[in-house]
């Protein structure tokens, strides 16, 4: 069976929401931490019952709708999401408000909404959908776990329309922690010039990307989900990808792009470099960290990219490392998160 | 392609027991594990009861061997699944293809709450070591690497259903032949961000809980953790043992009504029951015990009742909450009712609904009051519903 992406929707540090053009305008910052540009939310959200929603909840709400009306699918067949943080945003608020007051009289919407499961589960509210709903929230595999999950559903035909989608937002709290914790550069820089610093650290991001999985062959379908796997720990990462392509009755000669995680970290790219010196050799290669930043599922934007990409046949100049002028046809999305956590995803043209 | 998908192996700690062994003395022994707080260091010590594991961090370091940092969400996790893969004693373990699915609701947050309040008073303070393993994912993580699971390892978070859905994606992962073998279920350690949590919702009963009385009063929290190993048909057949049962029924289903409420007609538990009735391939009859997700609060109780009573009347099989003995363990309670349910079939066994004393409204049956043995019990039904309307049934059947 065949798994198509129907349609696709990405809140991100850059034009990526109801945008004009594909990635042609792209967004500098300067610093070590990207945000996302907002929407204008109250085109999918009551403003009413937006009040109480924090940042990472608008994103994936408005994401998700959005993703719906461009698939013309009002009811999916199952929502599922990934996200390694989770609502940061609230828990924040609820941990500070227990020490602030001292664990007496303490309002619990901050709590409510802490939960990793709030986004998912306020889309179901919103479309009134009783269908299968859950959250991954396994580190930097969160987004890939729910693909995982949505395309074994199809397989399974216990769904069809499957909404999927990776959310995370970073907020001052989890950056401050974060680059306390060496993440992140210790001096700005231009992330347009991120490549080029040659230094530790990468810069933080955040962001929201829905996906709607389908098993029904259209023209208006943005592209083909071929498969999704996660290593962890491998071994060897060249025989990880190598296999993966055998598996897929593929070798490396058939991919005419690979969009790898490369952060700008210099240990963190060492892996990235030592495949395009051998594996990736003769390979188009694009990157897409310095347009979102990193975060755990990150991955979910490098999706959305492949995804216009293959649909679009254009490889947006920004994005691109080494290229042959090919509209590429098959394309491997290639991340890994702290070395820990690889991730493969093979995205084709219609 | 494995069509039927085994469990070969449990493990389990709770407030009543470190082991599978401790958790059946208890249930004879009708012993709720419930008291004061002696743990979390926390204003509500002496006026809101929790079920505790009974041993301390220092103990559960020796224990587990895990560093003297170990959050103890992994700790509990760790013992749980170490339990279960050993008894197990899958032959050729390394050569198969194993994962290890788990699932929490908030990761490494007690050694989060030490170091956020030095972190408040001074962002440039806290002990990063305290916050490194803050991730639901780091829980996992830790534990598959000690249990030398590799090939495959994710973590669900979707509240009080979080380990019943991490069961039966086991079972999915199996039967779509990605694996052989899965480890699968969740754990939660008490925390001070959790108890103040349902604390400010008013759903915290002073006393110990009553779930499915008329006149109950809310949950007590719990803590612990519970797995399952998962097998093919195929390991099943290489065991040097009778597996206990089958994963036969299982339905995820949203009640789409409110962030943290049921819905009155328990719409979601109603789907979920009715879902995991049809995949199962089993009538409402056909169930033998339910083990209830009940946790004590009105709302759940009143909810769960209704659907119960849409799916089953006007036969009722024999239902009981068995957080009257562990009070509620959030994100690990599916996994450690899952072990429960696997007991019960396996020793024909009820347990008691404990302190139950006024039925409900809801439903013209009682919960079953006393432990009782002797049964022929060929299928339970476990019932995990939570926050953000996640419900989820389990069915597991005698072979």
């Amino acid at each position: 069976m065949k798994v198509f992406i129907r349609s696709a929707s990405c809140i991100s540090p850059q034009k990526t929401f109801n945008a004009d053009g594909f990635l042609n305008d792209p967004v500098e910052y300067i610093g070590t931490r990207l945000q996302t540009i907002e929407p204008d939310y109250k085109e999918f959200i009551d403003p009413k019952l937006m009040r109480r929603m924090s940042h990472i909840i608008k994103m994936g709400v408005a994401t998700a709708k959005d993703c719906l009306n461009k698939a013309g699918v009002e009811m999916p067949g199952a929502i599922i999401t990934g996200t390694a943080f989770g609502c940061m945003e609230d828990t924040i608020t609820f941990l500070t408000r227990i020490i602030e007051m001292g664990e007496e009289m303490l309002p619990p919407t901050a709590f409510v909404h802490s939960t990793h499961n709030t986004v998912a589960a306020q889309i179901a509210l919103h479309l009134q959908c009783h269908n299968y709903n859950t959250t991954f929230v396994q580190k930097g595999i969160s987004f890939e776990s729910a693909l995982i999950d949505g395309m074994m559903l199809l397989k399974e035909q216990e769904a069809n329309d499957i909404l999927i989608g990776g959310t995370e937002e970073m907020v001052d709290t989890s950056f401050k922690v974060l680059t306390r914790l060496g993440l992140y550069k210790r001096h700005p820089v231009s992330n347009l010039d991120l490549f080029n610093d040659h230094s530790k650290g990468t810069i933080g991001g955040e962001g929201a990307a829905f996906f709607l999985l389908t098993d029904k062959d259209s023209p208006d379908n943005l592209a083909s989900l071929t498969a999704v796997k996660t290593l962890y720990k491998p071994n060897s990462i060249a025989d990880g990808i190598a296999a993966f392509l055998k598996s897929n009755d593929l070798t490396i000669y058939d991919i005419d792009l690979i969009i790898t995680g490369k952060n700008g970290d210099i240990k963190n790219d060492e892996v990235y470099e030592e495949l395009e010196d051998t594996l990736f050799k003769n390979n188009p290669i694009a990157n897409y960290k310095h347009l979102c930043g990193e975060y755990p599922v990150s991955s979910s934007f490098a999706l959305w990219l492949a995804a216009n990409i293959a649909k679009s046949g254009e490889i947006p100049e920004i994005v691109v490392e080494k290229q042959t002028g090919k509209s590429p046809k098959t394309i491997l999305i290639y991340n890994h998160y702290q070395n820990k956590y690889h991730s493969l995803m093979l995205v084709s043209a219609i | 392609m494995s069509s039927a998908v085994y469990i070969a192996g449990i493990g389990v700690i709770s407030a009543i027991g470190n082991d599978v062994a401790g958790h059946l003395e208890s249930f004879k022994q009708e012993k709720e594990g419930m008291g004061d707080i002696t743990m979390l260091n926390t204003v509500h010590r002496g006026e809101i009861p929790v079920a505790e594991v009974k041993l301390t961090n220092e103990e559960l370091i020796k224990i587990t061997g895990l560093p003297a940092n170990a959050s103890r969400t992994s700790m509990l996790s760790l013992i749980a699944a170490k339990e279960a893969l050993a008894d197990a004693a899958i032959p050729g373990f390394e050569n198969l293809r194993s994962g290890f699915v788990s699932a929490n609701t908030v990761g490494g947050m007690d050694k989060s709450e030490d170091f956020f309040k030095e972190f408040l008073a001074d962002n440039n303070k806290g002990r990063l070591r305290d916050v490194y393993d803050h991730e639901c994912g780091s829980m996992t993580e830790i534990v598959a690497d000690q249990l030398g699971v590799s090939d495959f390892l994710t973590t669900f978070s979707t509240a009080c259903s979080s380990s019943a859905n991490a069961i039966f994606y086991g079972a999915r992962l199996i039967k779509s032949d990605m694996l052989d073998i899965v480890i699968a279920g969740g754990v939660d350690a008490l925390t001070k961000f959790t108890l103040n949590g349902f604390n400010t919702l008013l759903i915290l009963d002073k006393e110990f809980c009553k779930p499915f009385d008329a006149n109950r009063q809310g949950l007590n929290l719990g803590e612990g953790a519970g797995y399952v190993v998962l097998v093919s048909d195929k390991v099943a057949a290489t065991l040097n043992k009778k597996p206990y049962c089958k994963l036969t029924g299982y339905n995820n289903s949203n009640d789409a009504f409110h962030q943290t409420a049921s819905s009155p007609d328990g719409t979601g538990s109603y789907m979920a029951m009715q879902g995991a009735l049809k995949k199962s391939g089993l009538q409402p009859k056909d169930i033998d015990y339910i083990n209830l997700h009940g946790t004590g609060t009105p709302n759940n109780d009143s909810a769960e009742g209704t659907a119960i009573k849409r799916v089953f009347d006007p036969v009722y099989p024999p239902m009981s909450s068995t957080k009257s003995y562990t009070g509620h363990t959030l994100g690990a309670s599916g996994g450690i009712e899952a072990v429960f349910s696997i007991l019960a079939i396996k020793h024909g066994i009820i347990y008691p609904n404990l302190r139950f004393q006024t039925r409900m409204d809801e439903l013209p049956v009682e919960p079953v009051k006393h432990f009782i043995s002797g049964q022929k019990i060929k299928n339970v039904m476990s019932n995990s519903f939570g926050f953000g309307g996640n419900c989820t049934s389990l069915i597991f059947s005698a072979i």
